[in-house]
């Protein structure tokens, strides 16, 4: 083993051997990029499909604790990506991954991080084939911040958009509301919570094709992650011109995670969530869609949630238990209290 | 030439619709006068020749019932008069008059439906005296074809009635019979069923079944006051554990159930027809009104009201008819579909309503009104000196207890109660109100005035309008505009100088970013700022601390360094207190409403949750009233920031918890009373306002008075202190900053 500090430090970043040292022994060893240039050369058949088309996205992971029960930033980097590529309807195929990381993190701590980004992409069928690290110097960042980003391949014919959803369309999600927002907030071990939730992170690309074989008409999808089922709704619903109306009693919900929010005065519909999505498929593909998504783990917990209306277009309401209805807003800044 | 000298007076106010024309044309014939008196566009315009003396004031003095005289104004005018006197057809359009009220059945039409004749036992009786006003109507100018009885074409014996200026019916748009107007019915499981709706109701009741009334602004369920479990029935299925009910009672029957004071039943018996809240004699089950010392009645104030209880011969439980939160039913098809999982039959007809209307609710001693509502709108309040030319602003109130306030010609009016905006139907109604009240009054909005508080949704409707029409927006703080509402339904002028404004509250923004609701303000209506303040503790949870008054009490107390009693120990202390240091949905707040809350939880009341707004206060007050005296609080000093923890250390002591809770209300009265006063001492204020949700408490109200004896004080008597006043100091704080 050439490296032999266990923390990093500025040297690692300075650009000689030391640097060198880092990448290899922590890096490229595990993600194991095609050749050793400083781009990723890569295949493009599945673009030589007529009327397929490439996706590309980009995103920033910054997360605390860094590790946190059910996963890490790592995970998280590649799960985040890989969702943002599914949930358009692409196939993911290919990762970047840089690192800026704080001068005294550990190396046991990266190597972790590392190991869980190659598993999961392995997972999900994606490879990492470039990168990049920065080594800053103390309370520049927080122990280490990644950003990934990915290329997929839309098959020719599928067009998903928020904007084709459409009065009557069915919408589901894969599984229980806001695992990982409450297991974060359980995990920053401030609150004095003892739970034993584990963060929903997972990559959802296998799930899409399992929903687009069984629903090939669905609509749109969307990753559910920050601001929760929430947000993603009132996106959708802006985006389609309709309203959208849930049902509370088919809200997958953990009891766990509804009493917490209940302490925390905190509502789970806007907890954010890294495994989990929201589709809208015409109603005829409805049953099939939920069959498909339960044959996958990953969808072991969908659930029909709610349905697009004509009524309140942009709006999102929800059904709740006594007859009621309640406005689902999207979330501006803080909640502040409103009851006088 | 002399009989060419004639006078013309014009009357503004509210003088159509209520019989004013026929009344001006009786009292000139009756004085043998010439002229003429007709309805236009800015009210009543008459022109008499003759023995004039004395004419205005008897305008003044005997004006019909439902009249509302603004101003008089005389001229001379020299032209020919014509031989007698006549009422003449109306003249341009109606937008600068006023719509009247809803009025309760006058004594007239009630002796009537009582009596053997053509409306004996007739359910829509009414003349220019009462009936329905705006519940009924859809659009201006006011006449039947503007009205919901559009469709009730009128018989010859109505016609006759209509057109006889000498007749109470005269012009009387929603005049009706049996022969040619609404028809009632009864009906079950949506079937009619064959017989006397009104007895078929009342058998209903007298088996201990929910009926659905149809009333005037909206659908009642009703059942027997007296029968527990009829009314633990309702209480089941509204879902409504603990919240008052209202009742309707007969007036002989109002003495077995409360004190009725003379004030009382002069406000039972106006054309409003009030809810007004009473003393408790405890001759009612408690689910009525549970862990309440009083208890809200209504009079009969529709003839169908009149024959049902005389019918029925008891009490009524009234309580609107809707889903929790929703707003209440109106319409035929919607009731059948909405109320059928609470009602067994439906006393139903077939006259539609046009405006959603609640009872609107007062107590007299000390007076407030709590809900503004049927028979207080539409009406209008006279801008203080100094707004004579204040632009037509639109204000749009807070989040709770939507209501909204127009400004024209010197005018404000303030809508009625539209409930809490995160209802999405009360959100569609308020809305719609808003472009109701805007068409109704021809209102040429220049200014729209908002809370400050981005998260409520009537300021967001409020800044797209002005958006969308290209108008200024005013943010105004919202304690501020409480101070200014209660300053303007005072008559405080423009200029009147500084006012101390003891606001007591639920929760507002306030201009540092925390959520203010326990102050001292000094200000007029352009400006204020704090002078004092309850010192600040986290609300753990958000919206949720409004809720579960335990959340308060543990902060509190935390705060002054004292032990948690037994119950709130038990309870998930560790996460919110947690939550409140580690800054997790846990703002800062000075309201005084949690601060009651926590003392609430403190003494035991409501310790885990309220089922509904205020319960936790209602209930410590009710307590409070049993005590004589108050447990003794320890001195503390006069700083700007109120600490409670003197009277967080009596709330833990031995006292008799009813000691300790009157402690609660005379210690906060005290505080603030006491620093107000010395800004009035020094000169820095010219009055003491009183306002905030806190002030319908009646013995905070009482005792903060008691302190402030000797000065002068302004206090809410016909606006709500609470938030459903509050666009009418939004408006005038708009008006102020504009001018
Ligand atoms: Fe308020
Ligand atoms: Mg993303
Ligand atoms: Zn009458
Ligand atoms: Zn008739």
């Amino acid at each position: 083993m050439a490296l032999r500090d266990d923390k990093v430090t500025l040297a690692h970043g300075g650009g000689g051997k030391a640097m060198r040292d880092l990448i290899e022994e922590v890096f490229t060893s595990v993600f194991q990029p095609p050749g050793m240039e400083d781009q990723a050369r890569l295949q493009a058949e599945a673009l030589a499909e007529p009327g397929a088309r490439l996706a590309f996205t980009t995103d920033g992971f910054v997360v605390t604790p860094v590790e946190f029960p059910g996963g890490d930033i790592g995970t998280l980097a590649v799960c985040g990506t890989v969702n943002d590529l599914a949930v358009g309807g692409a196939r993911p195929l290919w990762l970047s991954a840089a690192f800026i990381i704080e001068e005294g993190t550990e190396v046991a701590l990266l190597r972790r991080i590392v190991t869980s980004m190659a598993r999961e992409a392995e997972a999900a069928g994606v490879r990492i084939v470039t990168g990049d690290t920065k080594v800053v110097g103390r309370g520049a960042c927080d122990k280490v911040f990644v950003t990934t980003a990915g290329v997929g391949v839309i098959p020719p014919g599928r067009d998903m958009a928020a904007a084709r959803v459409r009065p009557g369309d069915v919408a589901l999600v894969n599984g229980v509301l806001g695992d990982h927002g409450a297991a974060l907030l359980a995990a920053r071990g401030d609150l004095a919570l003892s739970t034993e939730l584990e963060s929903d992170c997972a990559a959802l690309g296998h799930l899409m094709e399992a929903i687009l074989a069984a629903a090939p008409n669905a609509r749109a999808a969307r990753d559910l992650t920050r601001g929760g089922l929430a947000s993603a709704l009132n996106e959708i619903a802006e985006a389609a011109g309709c309203g959208i109306e849930l049902d509370e009693t088919a809200l997958p919900l953990r009891a766990e995670v509804t009493g917490m929010c209940e302490l925390l005065g905190l509502d789970p519909l806007y907890l954010a969530n890294e495994g989990r999505l929201v589709v809208f498929v015409p109603p005829e593909e409805a049953a099939a869609a939920l069959a498909a998504m339960r044959t996958r783990p990953e969808g072991e917990g969908a659930a029909i949630i709610g349905t697009a209306t004509p009524e309140h277009p942009g709006q999102v309401r929800m059904r709740t238990g006594f007859g009621g209805a309640r406005i689902v807003d999207m979330l501006v800044g803080e909640q502040l209290p409103r009851i006088c | 030439m002399t009989e060419r000298k004639g006078t013309e007076i014009r009357v503004r106010g509210q003088v159509q619709g209520v019989g004013f024309r026929p009344f001006v044309w009786r009292l000139a014939r009756d004085r043998g006068l010439r002229g003429w008196v007709l309805n236009d566009a800015a009210g009543v315009l008459i022109r008499i020749w003759g023995e004039t003396a004395g004419f205005t004031e008897a305008l003044r003095d005997e004006a019909p019932p439902l009249a509302r005289i603004d101003r008089i104004e005389t001229r001379e005018v020299t032209e020919n008069p014509p031989d007698g006197f006549e009422i003449r057809a109306s003249e341009g359009g109606a937008a600068d008059t006023r719509v009247t009220p809803d009025a309760a059945t006058c004594p007239d039409c009630l002796a009537e439906i009582r009596a053997p004749g053509r409306r004996h036992g007739y359910a829509f009786t009414n003349c220019t005296h009462c009936g329905p006003r705006f519940s009924i109507l859809r659009g201006l100018p006011y006449d039947r074809a503007q009205t919901t009885m559009a469709g009730f074409a009128l018989c010859p014996a109505c016609r006759a009635e209509y057109d006889d200026p000498a007749d109470r019916r005269f012009h009387a748009q929603p005049v009706a019979c049996p022969a040619c107007g609404p028809r009632l019915w009864f009906e079950a499981d949506g079937v009619e069923l064959s017989g006397d709706p009104v007895a078929l109701a009342v058998a209903a009741l007298k088996r201990g079944e929910i009926v659905a009334v149809k009333g005037l602004g909206g659908f009642h369920l009703a059942c027997d006051a007296r029968d527990p479990a009829a009314v633990g029935r309702l209480r089941a299925r509204k879902h409504r554990p603990a919240k008052p009910f209202a009742l309707m009672a007969r007036e002989a029957d109002l003495d077995r159930l409360v004190r009725v004071t003379p004030a009382d039943l002069a406000a039972l018996r106006s054309p409003a027809a009030p809810v007004v809240l009473m003393p408790a004699r405890g001759t009612l089950p408690g689910v009525v009104a549970p862990g309440i010392d009083t208890l809200g009645v209504m009079l009969p104030y529709t003839p169908l009201h009149h024959l049902l209880l005389d019918a029925f011969g008891g009490v009524l439980v009234m309580t609107s008819g809707n889903l929790s939160g929703e707003p209440q039913v109106i319409d035929n098809a919607e009731a059948r579909a909405k109320l059928a999982p609470f009602a067994d039959g439906f006393l139903i007809h077939d006259r539609d309503i046009a405006r959603r209307l609640d009872d609107s609710v007062l107590r007299c001693d000390p007076p407030m009104v709590l809900r503004h509502a049927r028979g207080r709108v539409p009406g209008v309040i006279d801008l203080p000196e100094g707004f004579a030319d204040a632009p037509e602003v639109l204000a749009t109130g807070a989040q709770m207890k939507g209501a909204i306030c127009l400004i024209r010609h010197g005018q404000a009016m303030l809508s009625h109660y539209l409930g809490d905006l995160d209802d999405p139907l009360c959100l569609s109604e308020f809305e719609r109100a808003i472009a109701d009240y805007r068409a109704l009054f021809a209102h040429r909005t220049s200014h729209v005035a908002v809370d400050a508080h981005p998260g409520y949704r009537a300021s967001q409707i409020g800044r797209d309008i002005a958006g969308r029409e290209g108008l200024p927006v005013t943010e105004v703080w919202h304690h501020h505009a409480h101070m200014a509402a209660c300053m303007a339904e005072n008559g405080w002028p423009l200029r009147g100088g500084k006012v101390a404004g003891i606001v007591l509250d639920g929760t507002g923004l306030g201009p540092d970013g925390t959520l203010w609701g326990g102050e001292l303000l000094l200000g007029d209506y352009h400006a204020a700022r704090r002078i004092a303040h309850l010192a600040p503790a986290p609300l753990p949870g958000g919206d949720r601390a409004a809720r579960e008054p335990w959340r308060n009490a543990v902060m509190r107390l935390d705060q002054a360094g004292l032990a948690l009693p037994e119950p709130l120990a038990a309870l998930p202390v560790q996460v919110i207190r947690a939550a409140a240091r580690a800054g997790l949905n846990a703002p800062l707040s000075s309201s005084a409403g949690r601060l009651f809350d926590a003392a609430a939880a403190i003494i035991g009341l409501c310790v885990q949750a309220q089922s509904y707004e205020g319960e936790a206060a209602m209930r410590l007050e009710a307590l409070a009233g049993t005590a004589r005296e108050a447990a003794e609080v320890e001195d503390q000093t006069d700083g700007p920031q109120i600490d409670p923890a003197p009277m967080l250390r009596m709330l833990c002591g031995p006292a008799p918890a009813a000691e300790r809770a009157r402690a609660v209300h005379l210690w906060l009265a005290q505080a603030f009373a006491r620093r107000a006063r010395k800004l009035i001492e020094t000169g820095a204020a010219q009055a003491v306002a009183l306002s905030g949700g806190c002030f319908q408490n009646a013995l905070l109200l009482r005792l903060t008075l008691t302190e402030l004896s000797g000065l002068r004080v302004l206090i809410h008597r016909e606006t709500p202190a609470n938030d459903g006043g509050l666009a009418l100091g939004q408006a005038l704080i708009a008006s102020a900053q504009s001018m």
